[in-house]
Order: structure tokens, then sequence, then C-alpha cells
């Protein structure tokens, strides 16, 4: 409530242009989330084709500015599950995925400020955060992952930190917004709720054993492929079936060393993982678009984000969330 | 590999610009422009190796009949209206294509995939039809605002405005019939020497004063509810009568970009809520600036959600009664998504559609039967899970579209006609475009191009006749087949007299059975519905947001329990173009139209995407 007052206070309005434009939307999150919207800062470093629609999604929302981060090239596999890339060679050579797809994007909505920058996140100094309100990172290693997180927590403003990694035709995405109040429905109107994240590494320290029973397969599996490859000193993603055998000892290692049992993961889901690294468009969409909301969500402050990661298999249908939190936090 | 997909995209609408918040293909320069055209262009911009044809045209007209259907592989809809909905998937059983449903609603969203023979069919379940008002709720007791909006809209509005030789409840009050109706016409007829000042206080008087007093007078109505306050100007607004505006400068009329009374008034801002002064005055200066700058528009308008006066004046009108009826008012932005029926959209869960239907599409084009399912997003998690995977269920048996099941209509058949049987129940409720009615070996009515003089007089004459009256009567016991040829849908309905109906509870005056319920495992299910933005599992409870028009439909009874259904409602707004993965076959563009408006309403719009695979690959689906 009292936010609302602030901003009516303060005497912004939105513009003609905007109610006209964000219509739709506004009818469904109100004026005042539109506004502090219009005033977020979103940092994405990695374009994969679900990165691509989480850009296109919080971009026709109209956020402040998005910057793209991404120093590679564009190759033919990213033409495959990347909208954003022109057919036309001509188009896209010499230019780094970043800003091909910056310049895409701008087009989508042209009161969102869309940017790319140079270089990769982890060379950049820790000020550089403070830049944003949000960080999303595309597949990336499993220390870069712990590295990055642990640099946007170090800030004093709150950065809200997000990763999104999307193989064959299964995604994950985790959310990390440490401490956060959010408006929720209820009954008589809304109540202010709080929320406490664990970090990723905190997160992914909970000893597997005192998990219950029915958290998704998908969330060790990933864990195991992850650990594997950066072990095995690997890109993410670049795994091929010559890896499985490697694996399934690696995976056997594991079980041993944590007293843990083969079975909770079946070989089937992990041989998917390692085997077809390729990003499946529509699991793209879905991915891209459930993380829109959450980033949307979390922006606005409406609406209980999603804690802390979110599971979906095509093979399932499912899209499940578990919440991977050490138990002696609140 | 030569995997070769052919697309066909058909949509009768145009580019909006609040469509522009989710339909990415589009741009602010397509504003105004054919969605399926320019859908098409966009995607061959970063798929310039596809086949893909744009029909700017409504999905039910004749050209797109069985053997049009029997090209594809897989249809996907992404319709906003029922009864578009109901259209294509008669014509894909008939023509035996899978079809692809799906809507979403704000947060809300489902895909469901339909097989003929093996799963329901789009209409097994029985969908809500939209929400309609009993009349005198409208014209004498309002409790609710959608209840004032209504009456604005398809009332006020429609008598000033619109059609004169429109029937018009207006003046109607309470059952009493001691009314006197015989001035009621000239009321709203233009006096010899008044000017636009006039006439609107005149008629602001005469509907916010004088037609609640009169109701007042009925007792009887009042006995448990509250009174309403009748409005005069000399009370709302003493200082401005003696005002005399007079005419306003016609050049200026004629060279302001938008005619608005906000503008006018200088009332800026569009999510305010007006007092019953501001709304007192929106009202008089939207009269004015109707009568002198749209004189020609004046006679044919109907009511469009993005003609800027036209909203201003049905939340005046619509506030105004709400006051006097203690009734909260609304802002002119909540006003208009009620008598607009405006659903709320956005990008993200448009996306998560149109990748679940993208997936169902693959199943269905590489024969992967066994994983069809039915997918629901939801806004709050059950059971750790966003995403809800169902298995479609088995036709329904007693389905009467995809299995033959007679019907039965009680209806009288002395004092009805046959062209309410027509309009109520064949075209409403059973969704028949080009019906066909026969009674045995006798057509009773038939529509077409192709009728000869003959023909067309004598089913003009049949409809004004009652039942019992027709050449071939229509008595108890009889039983009526009726048919679409062009949905290949043929139903066969048993004739029940009865004598009375209750007029709120079946407004129709007849009511139509024989539907069994399917059974209590599927009703968890939700159902698309249409411009309502119910959470699934909630029953519907009434909402201000509900669709509007007094339709004189009810939803169909059905045999046994009246469930009320859940209802995530539709629009297939779907984002993403997909890019094919050189795998996988398909590409999938979905449109939305904007209106939302329900069923009856002839402003449709029809996003039905086809799916042509000349060669369909037998591969994993998920495989790269």
């Amino acid at each position: 409530m009292l936010i609302d007052t602030q901003n009516k206070m303060n005497g912004e309005e939105l513009t003609e242009q905007e109610t006209a434009l964000y219509d739709r939307q506004i009818r469904i999150w109100g004026a005042d989330a539109q506004r502090r919207l219009s005033k977020s800062h979103i940092l994405v470093s990695g374009i994969t084709g679900t990165i691509v629609e989480f850009c296109k999604n919080v971009v026709l929302a109209g956020i402040g500015s998005l910057t793209l981060m991404d120093d590679r090239l564009v190759s033919e596999k990213d033409l495959l599950v990347n909208f954003l890339i022109p057919p036309d060679e001509d188009k896209y050579k010499e230019k780094t995925i970043a800003e091909v797809c910056s310049d895409s994007l701008r087009d989508f909505n042209p009161m969102v400020s869309v940017s790319f920058e140079k270089g990769s996140l982890s060379g950049c100094e820790d000020g550089f955060f403070d830049k944003f309100d949000t960080v999303i990172i595309g597949r990336c290693s499993l220390n870069n992952k712990k590295e990055m997180n642990i640099k946007c927590r170090k800030r004093q403003k709150k950065i809200a930190f997000y990763t999104v990694d999307c193989r064959d035709s299964c995604g994950e995405i985790f959310v990390d917004l440490q401490s956060c109040k959010y408006q929720k429905k209820t009954v008589d109107g809304t109540a202010e709720c709080f929320m406490q994240y664990p970090s990723f590494e905190e997160a992914i320290s909970v000893s597997w054993s005192s998990l219950p029973k029915n958290v998704s397969k998908m969330y060790f599996a990933m864990r195991v492929i992850e650990k594997f490859e950066q072990d095995a000193g690997r890109n993410p993603g670049e795994t091929s079936s010559e890896d499985l055998q490697k694996l399934l000892e690696f995976w056997q290692n594991m079980c041993q060393t944590n007293s843990l049992k083969e079975s909770l993961i079946p070989v089937a889901l992990l041989e998917r993982l390692l085997v077809f690294t390729e990003e499946h468009p529509p699991v793209c969409a879905i991915i891209g678009g459930i993380l829109g909301q959450e980033v949307i969500k979390a922006i606005s402050g409406k609406g209980e984000p999603l804690k802390n990661f979110f599971f979906f298999d095509a093979a399932t249908g499912k899209g499940t969330i578990e919440d991977i939190s050490p138990r002696t936090d609140g | 590999m030569g995997d070769h997909v052919i697309l066909i995209l058909i949509d009768m609408d145009t580019i909006e610009v609040s469509n522009l918040n989710r339909q990415f293909l589009f741009r602010k320069w397509h504003v105004g422009q054919s969605k399926a055209k320019v859908a098409r262009e966009a995607v061959l911009k970063f798929k310039p190796d596809i086949s893909i044809t744009a029909y700017h045209a409504n999905v039910k007209d004749p050209e797109f009949n069985v053997d049009f259907f029997k090209q594809f592989n897989v249809v996907l809809n992404g319709l906003d209206n029922l009864d578009a909905r109901r259209h294509v998937n008669r014509l894909c059983l008939a023509a035996d294509i899978p079809l692809v449903e799906s809507g979403t609603t704000g947060f809300l969203g489902q895909v469901t995939v339909h097989v003929k023979g093996r799963t329901e069919c789009y209409e097994c379940q029985p969908k809500p039809t939209p929400k309609s008002y009993p009349v005198c709720t409208i014209t004498s007791t309002p409790s609710k605002f959608v209840h004032c909006i209504v009456w604005a809209k398809d009332l006020l509005f429609a008598k000033l405005f619109g059609d004169k030789n429109q029937d018009n409840d207006l003046n109607i009050h309470s059952t009493d019939a001691t009314n006197p109706s015989n001035n009621v016409e000239d009321v709203f007829e233009y006096k010899a020497d008044e000017d636009s000042d006039q006439y609107g206080r005149r008629i602001y008087d005469h509907v916010f004063g004088y037609n609640i007093d009169l109701a007042l007078a009925n007792e009887e109505t009042w006995k448990n509810r509250r009174k309403p306050t009748p409005l005069y100007l000399k009370d709302v607004m003493p200082k401005q009568l003696a005002k005399e505006n007079g005419k306003l400068d016609k050049q200026k009329l004629a060279d302001s970009v938008a005619v608005s009374a906000m503008s006018s008034l200088g009332l800026k801002n569009p999510q305010d809520i007006w007092n019953l002064e501001e709304n007192t005055k929106i009202f008089l200066e939207a009269m004015k600036l109707f009568i002198e700058g749209r004189e020609k528009d004046i006679g044919n308008l109907t009511f469009d959600k993005d003609d800027q006066l036209s909203v201003e004046f049905v939340t005046a009108a619509a506030n105004i009664r709400a006051s006097s009826f203690g009734i909260p008012m609304h802002s002119l932005f909540e006003a208009k998504g009620i008598a607009g029926n405006i659903v709320h959209a956005i990008a993200t869960t448009n996306a998560i559609i149109a990748g679940l239907i993208v997936l169902e599409a693959i199943k269905v084009l590489q024969n992967d039967a066994e994983n069809y399912r039915m997918t629901y997003c939801l806004e709050h998690p059950s059971r750790k899970m966003l995403l809800m995977p169902v298995e479609p269920f088995e036709p329904n048996k007693s389905c009467y579209v995809c299995s033959e099941n007679p019907l039965s209509l009680e209806v009288n058949t002395l004092t009805t006609k046959l062209k309410d049987v027509v309009e109520k129940i064949v075209r409403s409720k059973l969704g028949m475009n080009s019906p066909m009615i026969m009674l045995g070996a006798s057509l009773i009515f038939e529509v077409g191009d192709d009728l000869d003089e003959d023909e067309a007089a004598n089913y003009a004459s049949n409809l004004e006749k009652v039942l019992a009256k027709l050449p071939t009567p229509v008595t108890s016991g009889t039983m009526l087949k009726v048919e679409d040829l062009q949905q290949e849908l043929s139903c066969n309905i048993n004739i029940k007299h009865r004598d009375e109906f209750d007029e709120e509870k079946e407004p129709d005056g007849m009511v139509l059975s024989g539907w069994i319920q399917p059974s209590e495992r599927q009703t968890q299910t939700t159902n698309n519905g249409e411009a309502t933005s119910n959470a699934p599992a909630s029953t519907s409870s009434p909402d201000d947001s509900d669709d509007l028009e007094i339709l004189d439909t009810e939803p169909i009874t059905l045999s046994g329990n009246k469930r009320k259904v859940a209802e995530i409602s539709m629009t297939g707004d779907s984002g993403p173009f997909k890019k094919s993965s050189a795998t996988t076959n398909s590409i999938v563009v979905d449109i939305e139209n904007e209106n939302g408006q329900p069923a009856l309403d002839a402003a449709d719009d029809d996003v039905v995407v086809m799916v042509h695979d000349e060669s369909v690959h037998r591969k994993k689906a998920r495989s790269q």
C-alpha cells in the first residue's frame, strides 16, 4: 500500500503511449507495477535460445534497460534456436551474438533501452554489477555460476540473480532473491510476505539424502552433469555420447562418496542431458516464459516468486518448483 | 534432410496498438494491417525457406470446408471465441484431423489435444456460454457495476446512437404492466427548438431521474432491496443549469484529432474514478460531442471499445446509474475493460502456451499418440507444479457433436416462433453457422446463397410462424433434424411442449437438454471459457469483469447437477515463431484477436494455423 502512495505522490504517471501499449498487461498488474518495471535494469550473460526468449519477453513488458553480454560469434547451431539472428550471413558475420541480438531486440519495443557489453562477466570488476537490479546467466560452468552469484550477493544493493539452462527437451531455472518482500493476494486484499533465499552454493550443498523423496530427478541429474563438465574441464554443453561411460563412472563414485543410491537418477535421463545438449525451441519458449514471469514478479513486487528451482521436462510434461534450501534458514 | 512444412494461417483481424505488448511479429507501423499477412512476412524474414500462406479471412467462411481441412496433418487454434472454436472442432472431426486447442488469460493457460475417436472432442465437456443477465436486472434492479455497464452500453447507448429500428428495453420497468408507454418513444426524439445542451440535459433527467421515480412507484420491487436515488441535474449540478454553452465551434470539432469529452473537460487520467458531478459533466459533454461532432454516426453506431467518446459516454452513464443505486463507481480504464470484454494478456504466458502447443503438434506429426496430453499453466503451483499435464479423456459417449446423441427441447410450441428456436438454440446453443432444419421429409428452414425467391420467401414466412402452426406442425412428440452441412454436424431434437418458463431462470423461454454429465473424474479439468478470468478450481463466481451481452441464453441445462466449471479462457495468442531444428517439422504462428467478444458478437476473430507436413519422419520427440 505504502509503495503505491509514494509513487502517486511522486507524480509520475505513465505516458499516453505507455498506457496504450501496455494496456493489456496493466490490467493484470496495475500501473504502479508497470512504472517499477520501466525503471528496472537487467543484465543477461550467455545468449542461448532460452535467454533470447526471455529477453523478448521482458523487452515487450517494458523494462527500463536490457544489457547483453556474449562475445561468441554466431554459429550454425545458434541459428537453429535463436530467432533474433537474421538468417543472412552478411548481417551477422564479424559481430558477436550479443551485438546481433541487441540490434534485433530494439525493434521489439522502442521504449526499452537495449545495449550490449563486450567482454565476459567474470572479467568485470565488482562495481559493474551495481548498474543492474537483475542478473541472469545463461548456460555457464559450475564455478562461474557460484562466482557470479557471490559477486551479486556481495553488493550493497540487492541484485536478483537467476541462472537458466536448457538441454534436450528439459530446462532448469535457479532463483536467488536473497531476502524478498512481496505482495500476495489474499481473501481480504493483499498481504505483505517475506522470503529468504539461499545462494546457489548453499542450495547445492544441501545433502541429497536429506531431501524429500519426490524431488525432481532433474535437479540431481543437472548437478551431476555440471560437476562432470567442471571436473573434466569442458565448456558447458560440450559433451557427447562418447562421455557416457565416464559419466556413469563419475556418478557411481559420487554415490559411493556420499552414500547415495544409483537409482536416484535414471540412467536414461543422464544420457539425454549428456548427449543431446542442444536446446529444443519450444522448451526455450516455455522456460523463457516462466523466467520472464519470475523476473517481472520480482521487479514489480507483486505475486509470490518461485523458490528456488524450476524444472520442466517435455517427456513428462511437468513444470515443477523445488525448494532446495538449507533447513536452518527460515 | 528434406523435411518440408507447409503452413497456413487464417485470421480475420487487423493489428492494434494494444496487441504489441505480446504479438511480437508486429510493429507499430503495422497497425491496421492484416495480422495473417504481416505474420507471414515476419516469419519469412527469419525463415525464408518455408512455405506459408496467409488468409485474411474468417475461418467460418464456406471456403474453409471439410475438403480444405483434409489437406492438413494438424490444426492449431489460437481463437478467442467459443463459436469459432466449436466450428473448427466440428470441421476437424468431419475431416478427421487432430486439433490442438489452447487458451490464455493473464497468467493462466492451457493446451489440449483432440483426436476423433481417441480423445474427447472440444465439445465433449460443456463449455460455459458467455455470462448473461436477466433483462429485469439490467433495466430495473441492478446490484453490480457490470449491470450498469450493460444498461449504459446495450440500452442507453444503443437507444441514443444505434439503430433506431432495433427493439430496446430501455423504458421497460418491472413486470408491472400498467406503465404508460405511449409517450415513451417521443422522449428520445429531438424537440423542435432544442439545442444539443438542452437535449442532453433532458435525456439525463429522464433516464436518471424520471425513470427512477417511475420505478420507485412500484413498491413491490423495493420491498427487500435498497431503493435507488433519482438524480436530477438541478440537484447534481445546480450551478451549471443556467449556463448556456451554445453550439460548439463546428470547425474546431472538425479539426480536432480525437473528439473526447475528457480532453474537453481537462480530465486526463483514465485511471481516476470521477465523482458524480464529473461523471455528469462527461455525460453531457459526450452527448454534445456526439450530436454536434458526429452527426452522421448517429443511428448506426454500435459500441466499440476503441472509440474513445463511446467509452467515455458509457463509463459516465454507468457510473451515474451506479451512483443512483448505491453501487461503487469505476474508472474509465476499468469500465472500458468491462464494456469491451477486454482480456488481460501478457507475452510470457503466451510464450509458454505456444511452446506447449508446438510440443503437442510435434507429437501429432510424429504419430506419438500415446504421449498426447493436456497441459495446464497455473498462476499458483498445485502440488509443486506450475505446468500440469493431464492425460486426455476418452470421447464422451453422449456428446451430441462427436457421438450422435439426441437432444430434447422443452418449448411452448403454441407461442414460440421458429425464428427464436433458430437463433437461441440452433445458432447459439448448437453453434451451427448455416443450419438446415427438417421435420421428417419436410425442409422447414435453411440458409444459402442459392435459394430461389419462392424458397427464400417460404423460409422467411416460416420463421415468423409459431412452431405448432408451421406448414408441417412442430408439436410435442415430433423430432426435428438440424444440420450444418459445412460443419458436417447433424442433431436430432425431440420436442416437448411446456406452457410456462421461469423468466429469471429460463430467460430463453425454452430449455435444451439431453447431454449427460461426463463422469466425476473429468470434472477436474478446467474448461475454456470466454473473456472471464476465473482461476481454475474456483467455482465461477460472478465477477465484474464477466461478459456483458444481454443474451437471452443460458448455459445448456444438463440433466443432473449443474456443475459450475472453472474456466480458463481463451485466446491462444501465443508468441514465438519457433525456428525448426533440423529434425522437427513444424513451425507455429498463433495470432490473437483483440476483441475478446463473446460468441454472439459479429466482430469475431479467427486464428487457425494448419500444418501440412509433406514428409513425416518417425523421430523421437526429443531427438536432436
